[in-house]
């Protein structure tokens, strides 16, 4: 066992870092992280950002992990993580592929045919499309597999009609995934069927939702009689939700697996430079505490997340134990956050960028955090993974099983 | 990177699981609580058999010549099984005192005895409550002779030598004594977890020796302690993992209004929090098991977490245990308790996880200078 790079991985990375120190410039301490969610996202950005992908793609550096045959690289996830970390050590566009690349891919490469695998890989990998995620609807989040927008097959051609919500870059997206059912009568998890979408098909409409951090990363997406070719139908009809768990799984082990460690040396040069109790706060015994707290739990999910990384390497699928980084990682993510404002006094409240501390990046993940804990499965969601598919403990007491989904009682309509 | 053990590994990792499932019940870990034993000599003597007692010590001193990656799965194991016997004391501190800091001479005399299981070593270091201050130690070396107290001192009484951290002109000293000597007194203390006993060791003129140079016994010390907290925070993660399985046997099993009461998410939930701290143990613990067996510095930092890591955690499923057992987890018929005290009880007995968050915080903003 170790944890050092052996040398095949070191001669990867010296190859990476050289290409990445040629092609692009390094973030500097105090560049702000990279806009993950893309929040940000103007028509420049997505310029910036698209230029930068076609720009790895040609070199060999794009979705390195993903066949050869339809533009990947063929190589091992270990080399994709050594990429990503010397990546991330760069002053770069946000990453408006993640989901694309962390999650659609991997669920085209293992369900997709032969025909939408070439037609549509190679431009992912380029990254000249952009793909979005349609997964929770109003009444269907935590409860994903109670959505209710609707797959009617008329022949060649499937008619969508309902409410997508949470569309993350959806307003930028080309293509889209999503789960829809196709059977009401059928028990609600077997009436489900998985599609790929046009989003410029018509009756498509796009609403940008605004956040509590001011962003506009998600949108809500609004299906009528939108008409789909059987073509783009992504596994069997029926299999919806096992289609979609690949994609959730892949979505766990990539939010999971992100780490914060840059921000806890910034968390400590905050701690050095503001004052508590008459000294630097980094000299007040609670903070010192809280500070050790912070990075156990920190370097814990970041090595757990090495440990799942070194399995998978060996073979073998994400597993339920992928949803332990965000289970603890996200809720971290807050605390860390609540505890760095705290440190401001009076000033934490201020998120004027000019006159707050480190340019009030905490406020903004005081912000931001609370989105972390929900998206991708909640931590009560992720914490019944882990006590029912980890730890084997009963499942919960169900009253929609073995009925027709039309069958299944809800509440009254949402405002 | 490469996470996982190797077959030969984990191999030794079965091997201790099979051994101590047979030889370490809780009835072996109960006997010992319930009566005036220090600890379990058959046990005792069925390890040194199984040649865990010098699983790191070179052959030439009668030690198995095996690696810390073998020695952690050993204390894992050791952990899960509330193993009655010295080990941590004479395996992670003792044994360690003499291969980081020891004379040839000194080697040669204890590591095959202390190998061997007949002679039980410890490391006394404490002088009453509150955290380790090492610069104001009491305890006086000079001239050969050693005056002062230890308390409590873990393993106190069934240890024949131990390494005593004490104070001579030149500054904070580690020296040797032979516990049935001259100049000794012992006084059993009734331990928080009987099960592993204590003592208070009075020195006065007992005969000592130097361990490692005059002058150095604050690094030495502080070197001791990261690598018995790697070694013990294993034996703090099994005891956590099986906190974990037995709740969750218990609660399986348990009905009430009418279904089992691992199916309330209120529990459930709780857990998924035992599981998820249990690999934040687990993961700091793997990343200090391999800068220990590379002796690299990464070490100081990461025994720091992992000491934490796995006290929070061992503690966290030993109080769990007792709350989702219900009424019979607090009685001294069920086993809670027996997880309850040794939870407690390694948490402190290499300082408090305060004081480590303390010493981690240290280190890490001496590295950040550097």
């Amino acid at each position: 066992m170790h944890f050092e790079d052996t040398p095949e991985e070191a001669a990867f990375r010296a190859k990476a870092r050289a290409w990445l120190e040629a092609n692009a410039e390094l973030r500097g301490p105090d560049d702000a992280a990279a806009d993950l969610l893309g929040e940000r996202a103007d028509e420049e950005t997505i310029r910036r950002a698209k230029e930068w992908q076609a720009k790895k793609a040609d070199a060999g550096w794009a979705c390195l992990t993903w066949p050869k045959e339809y533009g990947g690289q063929g190589l091992g996830r270990m080399e994709n993580v050594v990429f990503n970390q010397e990546e991330a050590k760069f002053k770069l566009p946000p990453n408006i592929y993640a989901i694309g690349h962390g999650m659609l891919g991997p669920t085209l490469i293992a369900h997709g045919t032969e025909e939408q695998k070439t037609k549509y890989l190679p431009n992912m990998i380029r990254g000249s499309e952009v793909w979005c995620q349609a997964f929770s609807e109003p009444d269907a989040g935590s409860d994903l597999a109670a959505l209710r927008t609707s797959a009617v097959r008329d022949g060649d051609e499937w008619i969508l009609n309902g409410q997508k919500i949470w569309c993350t870059g959806a307003q930028y997206c080309e293509w889209g995934m999503l789960p829809a059912r196709s059977d009401p009568n059928a028990t609600k998890h077997a009436g489900l069927t998985y599609f790929i979408v046009d989003m410029h098909t018509p009756g498509i409409e796009i609403r940008p939702i605004k956040q509590i951090n001011g962003g506009q990363a998600f949108n809500e997406i609004f299906f009528s009689d939108v008409r789909i070719p059987d073509s783009n139908r992504l596994g069997a009809e029926g299999d919806g939700w096992g289609v979609a768990i690949t994609t959730l799984m892949n979505e766990r082990l990539s939010i999971g697996s992100g780490g914060m460690g840059g921000r806890f040396r910034d968390l400590m040069r905050l701690a050095r430079e503001l004052r508590r109790n008459g000294k630097p706060a980094i000299q007040d015994s609670a903070v010192r505490q809280k500070l050790a707290d912070i990075y156990i739990r920190s370097k814990g999910i970041q090595y757990t997340g090495y440990r799942t990384l070194s399995a998978l390497s060996r073979g073998g699928t994400p597993g339920p134990e992928g949803s332990i980084g965000k289970a603890v990682g996200a809720p971290l993510l807050q605390e860390i956050a609540a505890f760095a404002v705290e440190l401001q006094g009076p000033m934490g409240g201020v998120a004027d960028q000019a006159a707050a501390p480190q340019e009030g990046s905490w406020q903004e993940s005081y912000l931001s955090a609370p989105g972390m804990r929900i998206a991708g499965g909640t931590d009560e969601i992720l914490k019944n993974i882990i006590a029912e598919r980890v730890l084997q403990l009963p499942p919960e007491i169900r009253v929609d099983k073995n009925k027709p989904f039309r069958d299944i009682p809800t509440g009254p309509p949402g405002k | 990177m490469n996470l996982e053990f190797s077959e030969d590994q984990q191999f030794v990792q079965q091997t201790a699981r099979d051994y101590l499932s047979e030889y370490a019940s809780p009835e072996v870990c109960r006997a010992v609580m319930e009566s005036d034993k220090p600890y379990d000599a058959d046990l005792w003597k069925g390890v040194a058999e199984m040649g865990w007692l010098g699983a790191t010590v070179p052959e030439e001193f009668g030690g198995a010549g095996l690696g810390y990656l073998e020695l952690v799965l050993i204390a894992e194991e050791l952990g899960r099984a509330l193993a009655p016997i010295p080990f941590s004391s004479s395996v992670y501190l003792a044994t360690e005192a003499l291969l980081i800091a020891g004379s040839e001479e000194q080697r040669q005399k204890y590591l095959p005895q202390l190998c061997s299981g007949e002679l039980i070593g410890t490391f006394a270091f404490a002088e009453g409550p509150g955290d380790l201050e090492t610069d104001a130690v009491a305890t006086d070396y000079a001239d050969g002779k050693l005056n002062g107290e230890k308390i409590p001192v873990l393993d106190g009484d069934a240890a024949g030598v131990a390494a005593v951290l004490a104070r001579s002109s030149a500054g904070p000293s580690l020296v040797l004594v032979d516990l049935e000597g001259e100049g000794v007194t012992r006084t059993v203390l009734e331990s928080f977890d009987p099960s592993r006993s204590q003592a208070k060791i009075s020195f006065s003129g007992a005969p000592a020796e130097l361990l490692g140079e005059e002058g150095q016994g604050a690094d030495l010390t502080s070197r001791l302690l990261d690598r018995a907290a790697v070694l013990m925070g294993f034996e703090q993660i099994g005891g956590a993992e099986r906190t974990l399985e037995l709740t969750r046997e218990f609660t399986m099993g348990r009905y009430t209004f009418g279904r089992p009461v691992a199916s309330y998410q209120a529990l459930k939930h709780r857990l998924a929090d035992l599981y998820a701290a249990i690999q934040v143990a687990t993961s700091n613990g793997y990343y200090a098991a391999w800068a220990l067996s590379e002796d690299n510095d990464e070490l100081p930092v990461s025994a720091c977490s992992t000491r934490v890591a796995a006290s929070d955690a061992f503690c966290l499923g030993a109080e769990e245990m007792i709350q989702m057992h219900g009424g019979v987890g607090f009685t001294w018929e069920y086993d809670c308790h027996l997880f309850f005290r040794r939870a407690k009880l390694l948490s402190l007995a290499l300082g408090s996880p305060s004081a480590w968050r303390e010493k981690l915080i240290q280190r890490l903003e001496a590295s950040d200078a550097a």
